[in-house]
């Protein structure tokens, strides 16, 4: 009965447990900008040290499952028809062993996971600056209520700082999810969720909305900027202050009369201008490197683009109030317009 | 259709009704096209249950192909952002409503009554009504592709963006009424076969001599039993907030978009072991029959699957660990959902143990029945990984889940399915499905299943979210998701083979031996196909796996010994004279009325609506009415001479007649 099992279905079998090897650590080489398991400060690493220590075990039960199928597999083939197996119907003791070991197992994963749920729950009171994350079909608000500054899309914060996030949603369900940051958090209508992030190095983490959100989900992403603190105080001054509007027969002054004729304003904020609600703040739109729900690069291409027919770049709905309508501006009237919106700096 | 099953009875011109006909007369026929709309056979309607739900499956494998066509490459251009949203929601419903779901029912309906030594379940009309309920149920879901649009809030519906504010179109309502109907079939299917396992059984056959299959079906339907009353609650309630204007999501009134996801995965999670249970059971079935040993730990294995069953509700949590829930109640389902993943893993190692030290014969049923435990395996272990769940908020909603659950429901449910064609096509339509072509579609199965679905891990951890119609390059997930495409590609062919394997084997003759596996169940005791009246004497039951001890015993070291070839026993019973209940129209006639109510609802047309409501009821009146078995059916002895039905006996088929003890079992 017992064959020895030959050194080619050995090689084999080698060969399927390296490519399996080889594919899973192959992968953790590529760069990936928007990158869980790449934790870029200290409430994403609290996270990543849990993996860690689960993928461990995870690995060698996989490993061991899948030995053992192909091992029977080999071992316990019928090799004519009349074989006679010896009929085990059960043995209690190794069934109360596979019960055990994986509960202990698991007991133990189950202490170190509550241990961090509790952790990464507990809000910081030191070093702290708080930020309120609105979701919105299909872009992201950031208001610091501290400092008195209101923006979209892009998140700027200083390094080294615990950002204390309360997170809420103006229409459905959307999940802020700055990946390399902190693991998301769902923003929803009525509720205020809190989320704890930090940035050690300062840079850019691209990040997304996870929730199904609608139409544009997909075209929904955020990025969190981060500054050294005094590049950060510098950002945040020029916050502050309100837009300088531009007057005379320019095009820029053409451009500012468009906003509000067109109706622009009527949905837009320019703090000492407009004070739309329903999009973007563009106080300081120029600041921003990337606009519509951070999918498109802030240029004069793209603006172009966009203003000549917003739906048609990004999906929307503007028939039932979701997202920008098409204006049906002229040539002459969105060159003035971007040269107006140029001039927020 | 595949087969001709021979009339139940043979006097069908020498009595006069006793009872008058309610409107229409009474169907008699059994054989013929127009026979499988007013069949009530259980295995009959098993066989309707699984061709409709494989042609679901088709559909729903091209909304697939459709999804991975688009992501193949950054930028895709072949749906739109609204056709894709549409596609994958439609991909998910349809897969899980109405292919696995109808799949399993397919099983329990032909097999699960054999297993137990029953004629046909406890109420064969309630059967007849369940399968069309789920037809026209399903048809009304994608009839919404014709009218206007299909649901697109994805399979979970998240409240508000389903509410008519965010939705305003009527892609919605399809999904919500459509769902309602499917419920509806799933309940009263459960209700049926939890009746029929608790009832029918054949003499001897003590829970603990229950086949695994049955013992899972029977966990199934409770789970059914319990979860579809929660979802049609939150369908109720989303439905009155989009047709009357409620106000239970629409946080502007005071109402809570939480409720929603509470509501739909105290549903959704003990739905996804109503979906894993059956292909369980089914792999418990097919290991010991191919390994030739009995299924290692029989009682273990069960209480595990009943453990599953109890546990599944109460880690429902485990979708919501994003949601902001506190710190305590995250503590505590990501405990108890760790803890589920114990009686999962005894079922995998008493799987294995089954194997170990058999004697393994590699069919392609048994081969299906091996990757169920290998895929089904990593599919456990990614889902310990969402109960760590700080872990899990970095997880969720990525394509990390996606490949999650692919692995529990492809790698799971649908090996354990396909597993279960291929083991029970000789009973069910006398053929041999052809070995050949089976292990080409294993193995082009399995690799298409890993190309498409494990390098989905990695592009999940790698921030990917689910659910977008588009990503932009550079994020470093274009090769994974070209993979992922070519891998679906080859899932379709592996598919066309199996298509081709059926067809082939339907061009050739019947002939399949009674127990072509040497298997150890009461369902190849008799021969195949099945006749209508399953065994022409109620078999007396010895012990479990009570066929198999029929032809095998042990020597005193344990070992397999033949046992001598009974003489084939003096039949006591004529199969002639079994009775069987009645063919019926009205089972068809109820369900027809519940899409009109659907038609008439979704666009206001409420004389629509209540024209459907009076089809429905009146299909269910008349069926009160009319007894399960037509008097003139009747031949001697028994229940001769009722001139009229007896309403408090509503359905009493199966064991009826001419079982030996005497015909009085339908009390």
């Amino acid at each position: 009965m017992r064959n020895r099992v030959s050194a080619a279905k050995r090689r084999v079998m080698f060969g399927v447990v390296a490519a399996v090897g080889l594919l899973a650590t192959g992968c953790a080489r590529q760069t990936f900008p928007q990158d869980p398991l790449h934790p870029e400060g200290p409430w994403a690493d609290k996270i990543d040290r849990l993996w860690r220590i689960v993928f461990v075990p995870a690995a060698i039960i996989f490993f061991l499952v899948m030995f053992l199928v192909v091992y029977v597999a080999i071992r316990y083939r019928a090799r004519s028809d009349d074989d006679a197996p010896v009929q085990t119907h059960g043995n209690i003791k190794l069934e109360l062993t596979w019960t055990i070991i994986p509960f202990v197992l698991l007991l133990v994963i189950g202490v170190l996971t509550v241990q961090t749920v509790f952790e990464i729950n507990t809000l910081p009171k030191k070093n702290v600056m708080p930020v309120t994350v609105t979701g919105h079909q299909w872009w992201w608000e950031f208001r610091y209520p501290t400092l008195g500054i209101t923006t979209a899309n892009e998140l700027h914060i200083p390094t080294n700082k615990n950002i204390n996030v309360t997170i809420t949603s103006a229409d459905v369900i959307h999940s802020f999810w700055p990946t390399e940051l902190a693991g998301k958090v769902d923003a929803i209508p009525g509720r205020m969720n809190h989320l704890t992030l930090e940035a050690v190095h300062p840079g850019t983490y691209d990040g997304q909305c996870a929730e199904y959100c609608g139409l544009s989900h997909a075209n929904m992403r955020l990025r969190v900027v981060a500054h050294s603190p005094s590049d950060f105080a510098a950002w945040a001054r020029n916050q502050q202050k309100p837009a300088t509007i531009p007057t005379g027969t320019s095009d820029e002054a053409v451009g500012a009369g468009l906003f509000k004729s067109k109706g622009c304003s009527g949905c837009h904020t320019i703090n000492g201008y407009s004070a739309g609600q329903v999009g973007p703040n563009l106080t300081h739109l120029e600041t921003r490197k990337v606009f519509a729900g951070a999918i498109f690069p802030l240029d004069d291409q793209h603006l172009t683009r966009w203003l000549r027919n917003p739906p048609a770049e990004k999906p929307m709905m503007p028939q039932n109030g979701l997202g920008m309508p098409n204006l049906k501006l002229t040539d002459q009237e969105i060159a003035s317009l971007i040269a107006f919106l140029q001039t927020l700096h | 259709m595949a087969t001709v099953l021979e009339p139940t009875t043979t006097d069908t011109d020498d009595v006069t009704p006793a009872a008058e006909p309610l409107l229409v007369r009474r169907p008699r026929s059994s054989t013929g096209f127009w026979s499988w709309f007013t069949t009530i056979d259980h295995k009959r309607i098993g066989v309707l249950y699984g061709i409709t739900s494989f042609a679901f499956f088709l559909i729903g494998g091209f909304e697939a192909l459709l999804i991975r066509l688009q992501l193949a490459q950054p930028n895709g251009r072949i749906l739109s952002a609204d056709a894709y949203n549409q596609v994958f929601t439609m991909h998910g419903t349809t897969m899980i409503f109405l292919v696995v779901m109808p799949l399993s029912a397919a099983f329990f309906n032909f097999i699960m009554p054999i297993q137990i030594g029953a004629r046909d379940v406890a109420f064969p009309r309630l059967n007849a009504f369940s399968y069309w309920t789920f037809l026209l149920g399903a048809l009304f879901i994608n009839s919404s592709f014709i009218f206007g649009g299909a649901p697109n809030g994805g399979w979970f519906g998240y409240a508000p963006n389903t509410s008519i504010t965010f939705s305003p179109g009527h892609n919605i309502d399809y999904w919500v009424f459509g769902l309602l109907f499917l419920g509806i079939s799933s309940t009263v299917g459960a209700v049926n076969f939890i009746t029929t396992i608790l009832n029918l059984r054949a003499p001897g056959m003590t829970m603990f001599r229950m086949p695994a299959f049955t013992w899972m079906t029977l966990v199934s339907a409770f789970l059914l039993l319990f979860a579809l009353p929660v979802i049609t609650v939150a369908l109720f309630l989303l439905m009155f907030d989009r047709l009357f204007g409620a106000n239970f999501f629409n946080v502007a009134a005071g109402g809570n978009p939480l409720l929603w996801q509470h509501l739909f995965w105290l549903f959704g999670h003990p739905e996804v072991y109503i979906l894993i249970l059956p292909a369980m059971g089914i792999v418990s079935e097919v290991l010991p029959v191919f390994a030739r040993k009995p299924l290692f730990g029989y009682p273990v294995v069960i209480v595990s699957g009943i453990a599953i069953g109890f546990m599944g509700w109460g880690v429902w949590v485990h979708h919501m660990f994003a949601t902001g829930l506190g710190p305590v109640a995250i503590s505590a389902f990501s405990i108890s959902t760790m803890l589920i993943a114990v009686p999962t893993g005894v079922k995998i190692f008493n799987w294995i143990a089954t194997m170990w030290g058999g004697s393994i014969r590699f069919r392609t049923a048994m081969l299906f029945a091996m990757g169920f435990v290998a895929m089904f395996t990593i599919g456990g272990l990614s889902g310990v990984t969402h109960a760590v769940s700080p872990h899990d908020r970095q997880q969720t909603d990525t394509y990390y889940v996606v490949a999650h659950f692919h692995y529990v429901l492809f790698g799971g449910a649908l090996f354990g399915i396909m597993s279960g064609i291929y083991y029970w096509y000789p009973k069910v339509f006398g053929r041999m499905l052809d070995e050949k072509l089976g292990k080409a579609h294993f193995w082009t199965w399995l690799i298409g299943f890993n190309l498409t679905f494990g390098p989905m891990h990695f592009v999940g951890l790698a921030g990917m979210p689910r659910r977008i119609y588009t990503y932009s390059d550079g994020m470093g997930w274009n090769v994974y998701n070209m993979i992922e495409t070519v891998g679906a590609f080859v899932i379709a062919f592996s598919v066309i083979i199996f298509l081709v394997n059926v067809y082939r084997t339907h061009r050739g003759p019947l002939g399949a031996p009674a127990d072509p596996w040497d298997a150890r169940t009461l369902e190849w005791s008799i021969q195949s196909p099945v006749p209508p009246y399953n065994f022409a004497e109620v078999p007396t039951v010895q012990s479990l796996d009570d066929w198999w001890h029929r032809k095998y015993t042990e020597d005193d070291r344990g070992r397999l010994v033949k046992l001598p070839e009974q003489p084939e026993p003096e039949a006591l019973v004529d199969p002639s004279s079994v009775h069987m209940p009645s063919p019926s129209f009205f089972p068809l006639v109820a369900s027809l009325g519940l899409p009109v109510i659907g038609y008439g609802m979704i666009y206001r047309a409420w004389f629509v609506a209540i024209i459907g409501a009076v089809i429905t009821l009146s299909g269910l009146y008349a069926w009160a009415m009319e007894p399960s078995t037509e008097p003139h059916d009747e031949h001697d002895g028994g229940h001769g001479g009722h001139a009229s039905p007896e309403p408090s006996a509503p359905e009493a088929p199966a064991l009826a007649a001419a079982a030996p003890e005497g015909g009085d079992a339908d009390g």
